[in-house]
């Protein structure tokens, strides 16, 4: 498939908003979920690392 | 005690050894995704010939159809760890199937979005309720339905069997689906490709979706395993290990 130019290529026949609209939208939310991946590990580990530090220091004070 | 010595898959069903052999499988299964992705889109646009009736609009379905299948088999992989986790009562199991479901949820989304941008060029309307588009819709609401109803359990334990039982009713929804445009009169199109007879498209077209489709799965694949490692850290958190763990990462 040889499109000839960008302006064809992003003309997509005329179907160019439908088409860019169904990639874009697919790679924005696939993206999305790669950030929230790796925002929730970070998070988890935050989270984690205070547990254990409140935890610590609780039997600490028991002791 | 010589039972125990011996190495056994089941291993794995243990959250404590799933965790690193998930951590270690994460990476490769991303970087194929990326791989096949890159593949099938250049196929998709630089190989794939202009289709005789629909011109080029018809590119579209190179991610509606492999975001379909996802969003189904998802669904049936879901339905069943979580069926496994129900009877066995193995934590991992549920831990999986949580962790299935907001990537399921997406591509549902995802056949949802793109199939609306398919129709109104090639049906004149964004949507119609007829026996396809609306049991992919109830597909979208099973995912949510299933979040939610985990989410708002405080027990872990009767969050995943209620969860389980969600999912298990729901898996009555993947065959409505699929075969909806047999049972139904739709104005959705027949399946493009099936085992019974050759397909009804061009080879390179075929191939790039069928690229796209392996491409999704291993995202699905590599995006799983990412949750559920998270899934795994919060949910065990009380164990040592899990303590070892998160202090190595400081």
């Amino acid at each position: 498939m040889n499109w000839g130019s960008w302006q064809n290529f992003l003309h997509m026949g005329g179907y160019g908003l439908y088409i860019w609209g169904s990639y874009a939208v697919t790679l924005i939310v696939l993206v999305a979920e790669i950030v929230a991946l790796v925002a929730r590990r970070r998070g988890v580990i935050e989270r984690l690392e205070k547990y254990y530090l409140a935890r610590r220091s609780n039997n600490e004070t028991k002791a | 005690m010589t039972q125990s010595r011996k190495f056994s898959w089941f291993v794995f069903s243990s959250p404590q050894s799933f965790y690193p052999l998930a951590g270690a499988m994460q990476p490769w299964f991303a970087a194929l995704a990326f791989v096949l992705c890159a593949v099938g889109l250049y196929i998709s646009f630089f190989v794939a010939p202009t289709d005789a009736q629909q011109g080029e609009s018809y590119r579209i379905i190179f991610i509606h159809v492999p975001a379909a299948w996802m969003s189904m088999f998802l669904y049936l992989v879901m339905g069943f760890w979580s069926g496994v986790g129900l009877v066995l009562n193995t934590r991992l199991s549920s831990m999986v199937a949580t962790a299935l479901a907001p990537t399921g949820a997406l591509f549902t989304f995802v056949a949802l979005w793109t199939g609306a941008l398919w129709g109104k060029p090639t049906w004149g309307t964004w949507w119609v309720w007829d026996a396809r588009l609306t049991s992919e819709l109830i597909l979208l609401f099973l995912y949510i339905g299933f979040m939610a109803l985990q989410a708002a359990i405080d027990d872990q334990r009767r969050a995943d069997k209620a969860g389980a039982v969600l999912a298990l009713v729901g898996v009555i929804n993947i065959p409505i689906i699929y075969f909806s445009v047999q049972w139904w009169s739709t104005l959705h199109q027949g399946a493009s490709v099936s085992m019974k007879s050759a397909p009804t498209m061009a080879a390179t077209m075929l191939l790039g979706m069928l690229i796209m489709a392996l491409g999704f799965w291993m995202y699905s694949i590599a995006a799983t395993l990412a949750r559920v490692r998270c899934v795994i850290l919060e949910r065990e958190r009380h164990t040592d290990w899990v303590a070892l763990e998160i202090g190595k990462q400081a």
